[in-house]
Protein backbone atom coordinates (compact mmCIF):
# COMPACT_ATOMS: atom_id res chain seq x y z
CA UNK A 1 0.00 0.00 0.00
CA UNK A 2 1.26 3.42 -0.83
CA UNK A 3 0.97 6.23 1.58
CA UNK A 4 3.73 8.42 0.32
CA UNK A 5 2.96 12.04 1.07
CA UNK A 6 3.78 12.83 -2.57
CA UNK A 7 1.19 15.42 -3.48
CA UNK A 8 0.91 14.31 -7.07
CA UNK A 9 -0.42 10.84 -6.69
CA UNK A 10 -0.81 8.03 -4.24
CA UNK A 11 -3.91 6.14 -5.22
CA UNK A 12 -4.36 3.39 -2.75
CA UNK A 13 -6.65 0.67 -3.89
CA UNK A 14 -7.02 -0.66 -0.40
CA UNK A 15 -10.13 0.84 1.01
CA UNK A 16 -11.86 -0.52 4.07
CA UNK A 17 -15.20 -2.22 3.68
CA UNK A 18 -17.72 -1.91 0.88
CA UNK A 19 -15.65 -3.98 -1.45
CA UNK A 20 -18.19 -6.68 -2.00
CA UNK A 21 -20.89 -4.44 -3.42
CA UNK A 22 -22.83 -6.08 -6.20
CA UNK A 23 -23.98 -2.75 -7.51
CA UNK A 24 -26.96 -0.53 -6.82
CA UNK A 25 -30.52 -1.83 -6.95
CA UNK A 26 -32.54 -1.16 -10.08
CA UNK A 27 -34.34 1.77 -8.54
CA UNK A 28 -31.20 3.25 -6.99
CA UNK A 29 -29.36 3.00 -10.31
CA UNK A 30 -32.29 4.54 -12.18
CA UNK A 31 -32.46 7.38 -9.69
CA UNK A 32 -28.73 7.97 -9.95
CA UNK A 33 -29.05 8.35 -13.73
CA UNK A 34 -32.07 10.62 -13.30
CA UNK A 35 -29.97 12.74 -10.94
CA UNK A 36 -27.29 12.94 -13.59
CA UNK A 37 -29.83 14.17 -16.16
CA UNK A 38 -31.01 16.78 -13.67
CA UNK A 39 -27.42 17.96 -13.21
CA UNK A 40 -27.00 18.22 -16.95
CA UNK A 41 -30.11 20.38 -17.15
CA UNK A 42 -28.67 22.57 -14.43
CA UNK A 43 -25.23 22.91 -16.07
CA UNK A 44 -26.33 23.30 -19.66
CA UNK A 45 -29.44 25.44 -19.31
CA UNK A 46 -28.87 27.04 -22.70
CA UNK A 47 -29.78 23.72 -24.31
CA UNK A 48 -33.24 23.88 -22.79
CA UNK A 49 -33.59 27.57 -23.51
CA UNK A 50 -32.59 27.10 -27.15
CA UNK A 51 -35.38 24.65 -27.70
CA UNK A 52 -38.02 26.35 -25.59
CA UNK A 53 -37.31 29.69 -27.24
CA UNK A 54 -38.78 28.68 -30.59
CA UNK A 55 -42.32 27.95 -29.42
CA UNK A 56 -42.25 30.87 -27.00
CA UNK A 57 -41.21 33.38 -29.62
CA UNK A 58 -43.87 32.01 -31.97
CA UNK A 59 -46.43 32.31 -29.21
CA UNK A 60 -45.65 35.93 -28.45
CA UNK A 61 -45.30 36.90 -32.08
CA UNK A 62 -48.38 35.13 -33.37
CA UNK A 63 -50.53 36.28 -30.47
CA UNK A 64 -49.76 39.94 -30.79
CA UNK A 65 -49.10 40.22 -34.53
CA UNK A 66 -51.70 37.87 -35.91
CA UNK A 67 -53.99 37.06 -33.01
CA UNK A 68 -56.43 39.83 -33.86
CA UNK A 69 -56.68 38.76 -37.47
CA UNK A 70 -56.82 35.05 -36.72
CA UNK A 71 -59.21 34.97 -33.80
CA UNK A 72 -60.68 38.40 -33.38
CA UNK A 73 -58.40 39.39 -30.51
CA UNK A 74 -54.97 38.45 -29.17
CA UNK A 75 -56.47 37.08 -25.97
CA UNK A 76 -58.93 34.76 -27.68
CA UNK A 77 -56.15 33.56 -30.00
CA UNK A 78 -53.89 32.88 -27.01
CA UNK A 79 -56.76 30.94 -25.47
CA UNK A 80 -56.44 28.27 -28.16
CA UNK A 81 -52.75 28.74 -28.96
CA UNK A 82 -51.19 28.21 -25.53
CA UNK A 83 -52.18 24.54 -25.14
CA UNK A 84 -50.62 24.07 -28.59
CA UNK A 85 -47.48 25.85 -27.45
CA UNK A 86 -47.23 23.41 -24.57
CA UNK A 87 -47.48 20.44 -26.93
CA UNK A 88 -45.00 21.90 -29.37
CA UNK A 89 -42.50 22.70 -26.64
CA UNK A 90 -42.53 19.27 -25.09
CA UNK A 91 -42.51 17.50 -28.44
CA UNK A 92 -39.41 19.44 -29.52
CA UNK A 93 -37.75 18.69 -26.17
CA UNK A 94 -38.05 14.93 -26.69
CA UNK A 95 -35.10 15.22 -29.07
CA UNK A 96 -32.84 15.55 -26.03
CA UNK A 97 -33.44 11.92 -25.19
CA UNK A 98 -31.77 11.10 -28.49
CA UNK A 99 -28.95 13.64 -28.34
CA UNK A 100 -28.13 12.75 -24.73
CA UNK A 101 -27.92 9.06 -25.49
CA UNK A 102 -25.97 9.60 -28.71
CA UNK A 103 -23.40 11.78 -27.00
CA UNK A 104 -22.96 9.21 -24.22
CA UNK A 105 -22.54 6.43 -26.75
CA UNK A 106 -20.04 8.42 -28.79
CA UNK A 107 -18.01 9.75 -25.89
CA UNK A 108 -17.32 6.50 -24.10
CA UNK A 109 -19.15 7.50 -20.91
CA UNK A 110 -21.68 4.91 -21.80
CA UNK A 111 -19.07 2.16 -21.96
CA UNK A 112 -18.18 2.86 -18.39
CA UNK A 113 -21.82 2.67 -17.31
CA UNK A 114 -22.18 -0.65 -19.05
CA UNK A 115 -19.09 -2.02 -17.37
CA UNK A 116 -20.66 -1.43 -13.95
CA UNK A 117 -22.71 -4.09 -12.20
CA UNK A 118 -26.02 -2.30 -12.67
CA UNK A 119 -29.32 -3.13 -14.33
CA UNK A 120 -28.63 -2.89 -18.07
CA UNK A 121 -31.43 -0.50 -19.11
CA UNK A 122 -30.85 1.78 -16.09
CA UNK A 123 -29.06 4.48 -18.12
CA UNK A 124 -32.02 4.65 -20.51
CA UNK A 125 -34.74 4.51 -17.92
CA UNK A 126 -32.95 6.94 -15.59
CA UNK A 127 -32.48 9.42 -18.43
CA UNK A 128 -36.19 9.15 -19.30
CA UNK A 129 -37.10 9.88 -15.69
CA UNK A 130 -34.75 12.85 -15.75
CA UNK A 131 -36.33 13.97 -19.02
CA UNK A 132 -39.69 14.19 -17.25
CA UNK A 133 -38.05 16.79 -15.02
CA UNK A 134 -36.99 18.68 -18.13
CA UNK A 135 -40.54 18.56 -19.50
CA UNK A 136 -41.96 19.84 -16.21
CA UNK A 137 -39.49 22.67 -16.11
CA UNK A 138 -40.28 23.67 -19.69
CA UNK A 139 -44.02 23.38 -19.00
CA UNK A 140 -43.76 25.78 -16.10
CA UNK A 141 -42.00 28.25 -18.39
CA UNK A 142 -44.79 27.92 -20.96
CA UNK A 143 -47.49 28.32 -18.33
CA UNK A 144 -45.62 31.22 -16.76
CA UNK A 145 -45.44 33.05 -20.06
CA UNK A 146 -49.08 32.22 -20.82
CA UNK A 147 -50.29 33.51 -17.47
CA UNK A 148 -48.24 36.66 -17.87
CA UNK A 149 -49.82 37.24 -21.29
CA UNK A 150 -53.29 36.76 -19.85
CA UNK A 151 -53.96 33.11 -20.58
CA UNK A 152 -56.52 31.54 -18.24
CA UNK A 153 -57.48 27.85 -18.60
CA UNK A 154 -61.26 27.45 -18.48
CA UNK A 155 -60.77 24.03 -16.97
CA UNK A 156 -59.00 25.60 -13.99
CA UNK A 157 -56.03 24.05 -12.23
CA UNK A 158 -57.53 20.58 -12.62
CA UNK A 159 -57.95 21.03 -16.36
CA UNK A 160 -54.43 22.42 -16.75
CA UNK A 161 -52.95 19.51 -14.79
CA UNK A 162 -54.92 16.95 -16.80
CA UNK A 163 -53.71 18.59 -20.02
CA UNK A 164 -50.14 18.60 -18.74
CA UNK A 165 -50.42 14.94 -17.75
CA UNK A 166 -51.61 13.98 -21.20
CA UNK A 167 -48.80 15.87 -22.95
CA UNK A 168 -46.26 14.27 -20.62
CA UNK A 169 -47.55 10.81 -21.51
CA UNK A 170 -47.25 11.60 -25.20
CA UNK A 171 -43.80 13.20 -24.83
CA UNK A 172 -42.58 10.20 -22.87
CA UNK A 173 -43.80 7.82 -25.56
CA UNK A 174 -42.15 9.96 -28.23
CA UNK A 175 -38.89 9.90 -26.26
CA UNK A 176 -38.57 6.20 -26.97
CA UNK A 177 -38.54 6.96 -30.67
CA UNK A 178 -35.56 9.21 -30.04
CA UNK A 179 -33.77 6.42 -28.21
CA UNK A 180 -33.94 4.37 -31.39
CA UNK A 181 -32.75 7.38 -33.39
CA UNK A 182 -29.95 8.07 -30.91
CA UNK A 183 -28.66 4.51 -31.14
CA UNK A 184 -29.03 4.33 -34.92
CA UNK A 185 -27.35 7.48 -36.16
CA UNK A 186 -23.70 8.38 -36.09
CA UNK A 187 -23.51 11.61 -34.17
CA UNK A 188 -25.40 14.24 -32.25
CA UNK A 189 -25.80 16.56 -35.22
CA UNK A 190 -27.57 13.80 -37.13
CA UNK A 191 -30.05 13.51 -34.26
CA UNK A 192 -30.62 17.25 -34.39
CA UNK A 193 -30.98 17.17 -38.15
CA UNK A 194 -33.84 14.69 -37.82
CA UNK A 195 -35.48 16.99 -35.31
CA UNK A 196 -35.20 19.99 -37.62
CA UNK A 197 -35.98 18.06 -40.78
CA UNK A 198 -38.82 15.87 -39.60
CA UNK A 199 -40.13 16.66 -36.17
CA UNK A 200 -40.24 20.44 -36.42
CA UNK A 201 -42.15 20.50 -39.74
CA UNK A 202 -44.47 17.81 -38.43
CA UNK A 203 -45.19 19.92 -35.39
CA UNK A 204 -45.76 23.06 -37.44
CA UNK A 205 -48.02 21.24 -39.90
CA UNK A 206 -50.63 20.66 -37.23
CA UNK A 207 -53.48 22.60 -35.74
CA UNK A 208 -51.20 24.32 -33.19
CA UNK A 209 -51.44 27.72 -34.83
CA UNK A 210 -54.48 27.73 -37.06
CA UNK A 211 -57.80 25.89 -37.33
CA UNK A 212 -57.49 23.48 -40.28
CA UNK A 213 -61.05 24.47 -41.29
CA UNK A 214 -59.48 27.60 -42.78
CA UNK A 215 -57.04 25.64 -44.94
CA UNK A 216 -57.39 24.51 -48.57
CA UNK A 217 -59.29 21.27 -49.00
CA UNK A 218 -56.33 19.14 -50.10
CA UNK A 219 -54.34 20.16 -47.04
CA UNK A 220 -57.00 19.66 -44.39
CA UNK A 221 -56.92 15.87 -44.14
CA UNK A 222 -53.13 15.95 -43.86
CA UNK A 223 -53.20 18.45 -41.03
CA UNK A 224 -56.12 16.83 -39.27
CA UNK A 225 -54.56 13.37 -39.34
CA UNK A 226 -51.21 14.53 -38.10
CA UNK A 227 -50.79 12.79 -34.71
CA UNK A 228 -49.63 16.10 -33.24
CA UNK A 229 -53.03 17.58 -34.10
CA UNK A 230 -54.73 14.87 -32.06
CA UNK A 231 -52.54 15.73 -29.09
CA UNK A 232 -53.19 19.45 -29.49
CA UNK A 233 -56.96 18.98 -29.76
CA UNK A 234 -57.15 16.82 -26.64
CA UNK A 235 -54.83 19.11 -24.69
CA UNK A 236 -56.88 22.15 -25.62
CA UNK A 237 -60.03 20.30 -24.62
CA UNK A 238 -58.67 19.25 -21.23
CA UNK A 239 -57.20 22.65 -20.52
CA UNK A 240 -60.54 24.32 -21.12
CA UNK A 241 -62.70 21.60 -19.58
CA UNK A 242 -64.40 20.62 -22.82
CA UNK A 243 -62.49 17.52 -23.91
CA UNK A 244 -64.30 14.59 -25.47
CA UNK A 245 -63.36 11.22 -24.06
CA UNK A 246 -62.62 9.97 -27.57
CA UNK A 247 -60.11 12.79 -28.15
CA UNK A 248 -58.17 11.77 -25.06
CA UNK A 249 -58.38 8.09 -25.91
CA UNK A 250 -56.98 8.79 -29.37
CA UNK A 251 -53.90 10.36 -27.84
CA UNK A 252 -53.47 7.51 -25.40
CA UNK A 253 -53.80 5.08 -28.27
CA UNK A 254 -51.14 6.89 -30.29
CA UNK A 255 -48.84 6.98 -27.27
CA UNK A 256 -49.55 3.31 -26.60
CA UNK A 257 -48.76 2.41 -30.20
CA UNK A 258 -45.46 4.28 -30.02
CA UNK A 259 -44.58 2.47 -26.80
CA UNK A 260 -45.54 -0.94 -28.13
CA UNK A 261 -43.30 -0.50 -31.14
CA UNK A 262 -40.43 1.55 -29.80
CA UNK A 263 -39.84 0.21 -26.29
CA UNK A 264 -38.97 -3.30 -27.47
CA UNK A 265 -37.14 -1.90 -30.48
CA UNK A 266 -35.12 0.46 -28.26
CA UNK A 267 -34.20 -2.30 -25.85
CA UNK A 268 -33.26 -4.60 -28.68
CA UNK A 269 -31.11 -1.99 -30.41
CA UNK A 270 -29.63 -1.01 -27.07
CA UNK A 271 -28.59 -4.58 -26.33
CA UNK A 272 -27.01 -5.09 -29.71
CA UNK A 273 -25.55 -1.70 -30.56
CA UNK A 274 -21.88 -1.46 -31.34
CA UNK A 275 -21.01 1.95 -29.97
CA UNK B 1 0.19 -20.80 -8.79
CA UNK B 2 -2.78 -18.46 -9.01
CA UNK B 3 -5.41 -18.69 -11.69
CA UNK B 4 -5.09 -16.43 -14.69
CA UNK B 5 -7.30 -13.33 -14.50
CA UNK B 6 -8.26 -13.79 -18.12
CA UNK B 7 -8.43 -17.01 -20.00
CA UNK B 8 -10.00 -16.99 -23.43
CA UNK B 9 -10.22 -19.61 -26.11
CA UNK B 10 -11.20 -19.05 -29.69
CA UNK B 11 -12.99 -15.80 -28.89
CA UNK B 12 -14.80 -14.44 -31.93
CA UNK B 13 -16.54 -11.21 -32.66
CA UNK B 14 -17.62 -10.05 -36.05
CA UNK B 15 -19.06 -6.74 -37.12
CA UNK B 16 -20.77 -7.22 -40.45
CA UNK B 17 -18.19 -8.84 -42.67
CA UNK B 18 -15.30 -7.71 -40.56
CA UNK B 19 -13.85 -10.29 -38.19
CA UNK B 20 -12.75 -8.06 -35.33
CA UNK B 21 -11.76 -11.05 -33.22
CA UNK B 22 -10.89 -14.16 -35.12
CA UNK B 23 -10.33 -16.82 -32.50
CA UNK B 24 -8.51 -14.96 -29.77
CA UNK B 25 -6.62 -17.13 -27.29
CA UNK B 26 -5.48 -15.03 -24.41
CA UNK B 27 -4.08 -15.94 -21.05
CA UNK B 28 -3.40 -13.08 -18.66
CA UNK B 29 -1.67 -14.05 -15.43
CA UNK B 30 -2.74 -12.58 -12.13
CA UNK B 31 -0.90 -9.46 -10.99
CA UNK B 32 1.12 -7.07 -13.09
CA UNK B 33 0.42 -5.39 -16.38
CA UNK B 34 -0.44 -7.23 -19.55
CA UNK B 35 -0.22 -5.17 -22.71
CA UNK B 36 -2.19 -5.98 -25.83
CA UNK B 37 -0.16 -4.49 -28.59
CA UNK B 38 -1.23 -4.13 -32.16
CA UNK B 39 -1.72 -1.79 -35.08
CA UNK B 40 -4.98 0.09 -35.58
CA UNK B 41 -7.75 -2.31 -36.46
CA UNK B 42 -5.97 -5.30 -34.95
CA UNK B 43 -8.88 -5.93 -32.60
CA UNK B 44 -7.46 -4.48 -29.40
CA UNK B 45 -10.49 -2.38 -28.54
CA UNK B 46 -12.88 -5.16 -29.50
CA UNK B 47 -10.94 -7.52 -27.24
CA UNK B 48 -11.36 -5.09 -24.35
CA UNK B 49 -15.04 -4.51 -25.12
CA UNK B 50 -15.75 -8.22 -25.20
CA UNK B 51 -13.64 -9.10 -22.16
CA UNK B 52 -15.14 -6.30 -20.09
CA UNK B 53 -18.65 -7.60 -20.96
CA UNK B 54 -19.69 -4.57 -23.02
CA UNK B 55 -20.49 -6.73 -26.00
CA UNK B 56 -21.05 -10.48 -26.05
CA UNK B 57 -18.70 -12.62 -28.13
CA UNK B 58 -20.09 -14.42 -31.18
CA UNK B 59 -18.10 -17.54 -30.46
CA UNK B 60 -15.48 -19.07 -28.23
CA UNK B 61 -15.32 -18.90 -24.47
CA UNK B 62 -13.64 -16.78 -21.86
CA UNK B 63 -13.30 -16.68 -18.13
CA UNK B 64 -12.52 -13.46 -16.38
CA UNK B 65 -11.38 -13.79 -12.77
CA UNK B 66 -12.69 -17.32 -12.94
CA UNK B 67 -16.21 -16.37 -14.04
CA UNK B 68 -17.78 -17.13 -17.35
CA UNK B 69 -17.86 -13.99 -19.44
CA UNK B 70 -21.37 -14.54 -20.71
CA UNK B 71 -23.14 -16.52 -18.01
CA UNK B 72 -21.71 -14.62 -15.05
CA UNK B 73 -21.40 -11.23 -16.74
CA UNK B 74 -22.87 -9.40 -13.77
CA UNK B 75 -20.38 -10.95 -11.36
CA UNK B 76 -17.54 -10.13 -13.73
CA UNK B 77 -18.72 -6.50 -13.82
CA UNK B 78 -18.69 -6.32 -10.05
CA UNK B 79 -14.98 -7.17 -10.03
CA UNK B 80 -13.57 -5.27 -12.97
CA UNK B 81 -13.30 -1.64 -14.01
CA UNK B 82 -12.89 -0.13 -17.44
CA UNK B 83 -11.30 3.06 -18.58
CA UNK B 84 -12.21 3.43 -22.21
CA UNK B 85 -10.32 4.82 -25.13
CA UNK B 86 -11.81 8.27 -24.82
CA UNK B 87 -12.08 9.77 -21.39
CA UNK B 88 -15.19 8.02 -20.15
CA UNK B 89 -16.47 10.74 -17.88
CA UNK B 90 -19.29 13.25 -18.27
CA UNK B 91 -17.70 16.54 -19.19
CA UNK B 92 -20.77 18.56 -18.24
CA UNK B 93 -20.62 17.41 -14.64
CA UNK B 94 -17.99 18.31 -12.08
CA UNK B 95 -15.25 15.86 -11.19
CA UNK B 96 -16.87 15.27 -7.83
CA UNK B 97 -20.29 14.59 -9.36
CA UNK B 98 -18.83 12.12 -11.82
CA UNK B 99 -17.34 10.09 -9.03
CA UNK B 100 -20.44 10.35 -6.84
CA UNK B 101 -22.48 9.03 -9.76
CA UNK B 102 -20.23 6.00 -10.10
CA UNK B 103 -20.33 5.44 -6.35
CA UNK B 104 -24.12 5.58 -6.32
CA UNK B 105 -24.30 3.16 -9.22
CA UNK B 106 -22.03 0.81 -7.33
CA UNK B 107 -24.47 0.89 -4.45
CA UNK B 108 -22.52 2.97 -1.95
CA UNK B 109 -25.54 5.15 -1.19
CA UNK B 110 -25.52 8.93 -1.44
CA UNK B 111 -23.48 9.66 1.66
CA UNK B 112 -21.13 6.75 1.06
CA UNK B 113 -20.61 7.76 -2.55
CA UNK B 114 -19.82 11.33 -1.55
CA UNK B 115 -17.34 10.22 1.07
CA UNK B 116 -15.62 7.84 -1.30
CA UNK B 117 -15.49 10.44 -4.08
CA UNK B 118 -13.80 12.94 -1.80
CA UNK B 119 -11.27 10.33 -0.76
CA UNK B 120 -10.41 9.27 -4.30
CA UNK B 121 -10.23 12.87 -5.56
CA UNK B 122 -7.73 13.55 -2.80
CA UNK B 123 -5.61 10.56 -3.77
CA UNK B 124 -5.54 11.69 -7.38
CA UNK B 125 -4.72 15.30 -6.52
CA UNK B 126 -7.98 16.51 -7.99
CA UNK B 127 -9.41 18.03 -4.84
CA UNK B 128 -8.89 21.58 -6.07
CA UNK B 129 -10.66 20.82 -9.32
CA UNK B 130 -13.40 18.71 -7.73
CA UNK B 131 -16.10 21.36 -8.02
CA UNK B 132 -15.24 22.33 -11.59
CA UNK B 133 -16.95 20.97 -14.67
CA UNK B 134 -14.78 18.36 -16.33
CA UNK B 135 -14.88 20.30 -19.61
CA UNK B 136 -12.45 22.74 -18.01
CA UNK B 137 -9.93 19.99 -17.20
CA UNK B 138 -6.72 19.39 -19.13
CA UNK B 139 -6.31 16.10 -20.99
CA UNK B 140 -4.11 14.73 -18.25
CA UNK B 141 -6.59 15.69 -15.52
CA UNK B 142 -9.43 14.03 -17.42
CA UNK B 143 -7.45 10.86 -17.68
CA UNK B 144 -6.68 11.00 -13.97
CA UNK B 145 -10.36 11.47 -13.18
CA UNK B 146 -11.14 8.64 -15.52
CA UNK B 147 -8.78 6.37 -13.67
CA UNK B 148 -10.15 7.64 -10.36
CA UNK B 149 -13.63 6.63 -11.51
CA UNK B 150 -12.32 3.13 -12.06
CA UNK B 151 -11.07 3.01 -8.50
CA UNK B 152 -14.19 4.12 -6.68
CA UNK B 153 -14.48 0.48 -5.97
CA UNK B 154 -11.00 -0.99 -6.37
CA UNK B 155 -11.27 -3.62 -9.08
CA UNK B 156 -9.40 -6.88 -9.17
CA UNK B 157 -8.84 -6.36 -12.86
CA UNK B 158 -8.59 -3.01 -14.57
CA UNK B 159 -8.97 -2.57 -18.32
CA UNK B 160 -7.25 0.43 -19.83
CA UNK B 161 -7.94 0.99 -23.50
CA UNK B 162 -5.16 3.10 -24.97
CA UNK B 163 -4.77 5.04 -21.74
CA UNK B 164 -2.19 7.51 -22.97
CA UNK B 165 -3.34 8.17 -26.52
CA UNK B 166 -3.44 11.92 -26.99
CA UNK B 167 -1.64 12.76 -23.77
CA UNK B 168 1.42 14.97 -23.60
CA UNK B 169 4.64 13.25 -22.51
CA UNK B 170 4.44 14.52 -18.94
CA UNK B 171 0.87 13.34 -18.38
CA UNK B 172 1.83 10.09 -19.96
CA UNK B 173 4.60 9.44 -17.50
CA UNK B 174 2.30 10.53 -14.68
CA UNK B 175 -0.25 7.97 -15.80
CA UNK B 176 2.38 5.26 -16.01
CA UNK B 177 3.32 6.01 -12.41
CA UNK B 178 -0.30 5.68 -11.37
CA UNK B 179 -0.63 2.37 -13.13
CA UNK B 180 2.53 1.04 -11.50
CA UNK B 181 1.20 2.04 -8.10
CA UNK B 182 -2.07 0.24 -8.75
CA UNK B 183 -0.19 -2.86 -9.69
CA UNK B 184 1.93 -2.71 -6.57
CA UNK B 185 -1.34 -2.60 -4.63
CA UNK B 186 -2.31 -5.87 -6.22
CA UNK B 187 -4.53 -4.89 -9.14
CA UNK B 188 -4.09 -6.77 -12.39
CA UNK B 189 -4.11 -4.49 -15.42
CA UNK B 190 -4.86 -5.26 -19.04
CA UNK B 191 -3.99 -2.36 -21.26
CA UNK B 192 -4.03 -1.87 -24.98
CA UNK B 193 -1.55 0.31 -26.68
CA UNK B 194 -0.10 0.99 -30.05
CA UNK B 195 3.03 2.46 -28.51
CA UNK B 196 5.84 0.00 -28.16
CA UNK B 197 7.68 2.04 -25.60
CA UNK B 198 4.57 1.99 -23.43
CA UNK B 199 4.44 -1.77 -23.56
CA UNK B 200 8.18 -1.97 -23.01
CA UNK B 201 8.05 0.38 -20.02
CA UNK B 202 4.95 -0.81 -18.32
CA UNK B 203 4.09 -4.35 -19.20
CA UNK B 204 5.20 -7.54 -17.55
CA UNK B 205 3.86 -9.48 -20.47
CA UNK B 206 2.94 -8.45 -23.97
CA UNK B 207 0.52 -10.02 -26.37
CA UNK B 208 0.84 -9.00 -29.98
CA UNK B 209 -2.46 -8.86 -31.78
CA UNK B 210 -2.94 -8.79 -35.52
CA UNK B 211 -6.18 -9.22 -37.48
CA UNK B 212 -8.05 -10.40 -34.42
CA UNK B 213 -5.59 -13.09 -33.40
CA UNK B 214 -2.65 -13.39 -31.07
CA UNK B 215 0.52 -13.64 -33.06
CA UNK B 216 2.92 -13.69 -30.13
CA UNK B 217 2.87 -13.57 -26.37
CA UNK B 218 5.62 -13.23 -23.83
CA UNK B 219 7.78 -10.83 -21.89
CA UNK B 220 9.41 -8.01 -23.83
CA UNK B 221 12.73 -9.88 -23.65
CA UNK B 222 11.23 -13.11 -24.87
CA UNK B 223 9.61 -11.37 -27.79
CA UNK B 224 12.83 -9.66 -28.70
CA UNK B 225 14.73 -12.92 -28.46
CA UNK B 226 12.14 -14.60 -30.67
CA UNK B 227 13.08 -12.52 -33.70
CA UNK B 228 16.61 -13.78 -33.35
CA UNK B 229 19.82 -11.73 -33.32
CA UNK B 230 20.17 -8.10 -32.77
CA UNK B 231 20.68 -5.25 -35.07
CA UNK B 232 23.65 -3.25 -36.15
CA UNK B 233 23.21 0.45 -36.38
CA UNK B 234 25.78 2.50 -38.23
CA UNK B 235 25.99 6.26 -38.36
CA UNK B 236 27.87 7.55 -41.41
CA UNK B 237 30.03 10.61 -41.66
CA UNK B 238 28.67 11.40 -45.11
CA UNK B 239 25.04 10.59 -45.61
CA UNK B 240 25.45 10.68 -49.39
CA UNK B 241 27.12 7.31 -48.95
CA UNK B 242 24.13 5.77 -47.24
CA UNK B 243 22.86 3.84 -50.22
CA UNK B 244 26.27 2.39 -51.00
CA UNK B 245 26.72 1.47 -47.37
CA UNK B 246 23.29 -0.14 -47.18
CA UNK B 247 23.99 -2.17 -50.29
CA UNK B 248 27.33 -3.30 -49.02
CA UNK B 249 26.00 -4.26 -45.60
CA UNK B 250 23.09 -6.02 -47.19
CA UNK B 251 25.20 -8.25 -49.38
CA UNK B 252 27.72 -8.85 -46.62
CA UNK B 253 25.19 -9.81 -43.97
CA UNK B 254 22.58 -11.28 -46.31
CA UNK B 255 19.84 -9.29 -44.74
CA UNK B 256 17.52 -6.44 -45.62
CA UNK B 257 18.93 -3.13 -44.43
CA UNK B 258 16.51 -0.66 -42.90
CA UNK B 259 16.77 3.06 -43.56
CA UNK B 260 15.33 5.04 -40.67
CA UNK B 261 14.26 8.69 -41.03
CA UNK B 262 17.70 9.86 -39.89
CA UNK B 263 19.54 10.22 -43.24
CA UNK B 264 22.94 9.23 -41.86
CA UNK B 265 21.87 5.96 -40.29
CA UNK B 266 21.64 2.43 -41.62
CA UNK B 267 20.22 -0.40 -39.57
CA UNK B 268 20.50 -4.06 -40.37
CA UNK B 269 19.73 -7.28 -38.55
CA UNK B 270 22.80 -9.23 -37.61
CA UNK B 271 23.54 -12.41 -35.74
CA UNK B 272 26.67 -12.35 -33.62
CA UNK B 273 29.33 -9.69 -33.14
CA UNK B 274 31.80 -11.41 -35.44
CA UNK B 275 29.63 -10.89 -38.50
CA UNK B 276 29.09 -7.34 -37.44
CA UNK B 277 32.81 -6.82 -37.12
CA UNK B 278 33.44 -8.15 -40.60
CA UNK B 279 30.78 -5.96 -42.03
CA UNK B 280 32.29 -2.87 -40.46
CA UNK B 281 35.65 -3.78 -41.85
CA UNK B 282 34.12 -4.03 -45.30
CA UNK B 283 32.74 -0.53 -44.94
CA UNK B 284 36.18 0.71 -43.97
CA UNK B 285 37.73 -0.93 -47.04
CA UNK B 286 35.14 0.65 -49.25
CA UNK B 287 36.15 4.07 -47.95
CA UNK B 288 32.98 4.72 -46.04
CA UNK B 289 33.69 6.51 -42.79
CA UNK B 290 31.48 5.93 -39.82
CA UNK B 291 31.00 8.19 -36.82
CA UNK B 292 29.56 5.57 -34.52
CA UNK B 293 27.99 2.17 -34.49
CA UNK B 294 26.03 0.13 -32.04
CA UNK B 295 25.09 -3.48 -31.79
CA UNK B 296 21.93 -4.08 -29.86
CA UNK B 297 19.02 -6.26 -29.04
CA UNK B 298 16.23 -5.86 -31.51
CA UNK B 299 13.73 -3.21 -30.52
CA UNK B 300 10.11 -4.13 -29.99
CA UNK B 301 9.57 -2.19 -33.18
CA UNK B 302 11.48 -4.80 -35.11
CA UNK B 303 9.65 -7.56 -33.29
CA UNK B 304 6.42 -5.96 -34.25
CA UNK B 305 7.38 -5.48 -37.85
CA UNK B 306 8.52 -9.05 -38.21
CA UNK B 307 5.38 -10.41 -36.54
CA UNK B 308 2.71 -8.33 -38.16
CA UNK B 309 4.27 -6.92 -41.26
CA UNK B 310 3.10 -3.46 -40.18
CA UNK B 311 5.24 -0.72 -38.78
CA UNK B 312 3.80 0.64 -35.57
CA UNK B 313 2.29 3.95 -34.67
CA UNK B 314 5.63 5.35 -33.59
CA UNK B 315 6.65 5.96 -37.18
CA UNK B 316 3.47 7.75 -38.07
CA UNK B 317 3.98 10.00 -35.09
CA UNK B 318 7.61 10.71 -35.83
Amino acid sequence: MINAPSPTQSPSTTVPGRLETRGASRSAATLAFAWRTALRIKYVPEQLVDVVAVPLVFTVMFTYLLGGALAGSPSSYLHSLLPGTLVMTLVLLTTFTGTGLRSDLSSGVHDRFQSLPVWRPAPLVGALVGDLGRYLLASSIVFGLGLAMGFRPDGGVGGALAALGLVLVFAHALSWVWIVVGISVRNVSAVNAINIGVQLPLTMASNVFVDPATMPGWLRPIIENNPISFVVTATRGLMHGEAQLSEVLWVLAIAGALLVVFVPLSLYKYRTHRS
Amino acid sequence: MTHPVIHSQGLKKRYGNHKALDGLNLEVPSGGVYALLGPNGAGKTTAVRVLSTLVPPDGGAAHVLGYDLVRDAHTVRSKIALTGQYASVDIDLTGQENLVLIGRLLGLGRAGARRRATEVLERFSLTDAAARQVRTYSGGMRRRLDLAASLIKPPQLLFLDEPTTGLDPRSRIELWTLVRQLVSDGTSVLLTTQYLDEADQLADRIGVLNSGRMVADGTADELKASVGGGSLQVRLLDHEQRDTAAQLLGSQLKAQPHLPPDPAVVEIPVIGSEAANDALTQLHHAGIDIISFSLGQPTLDEVFLSLTGHPTATEELA
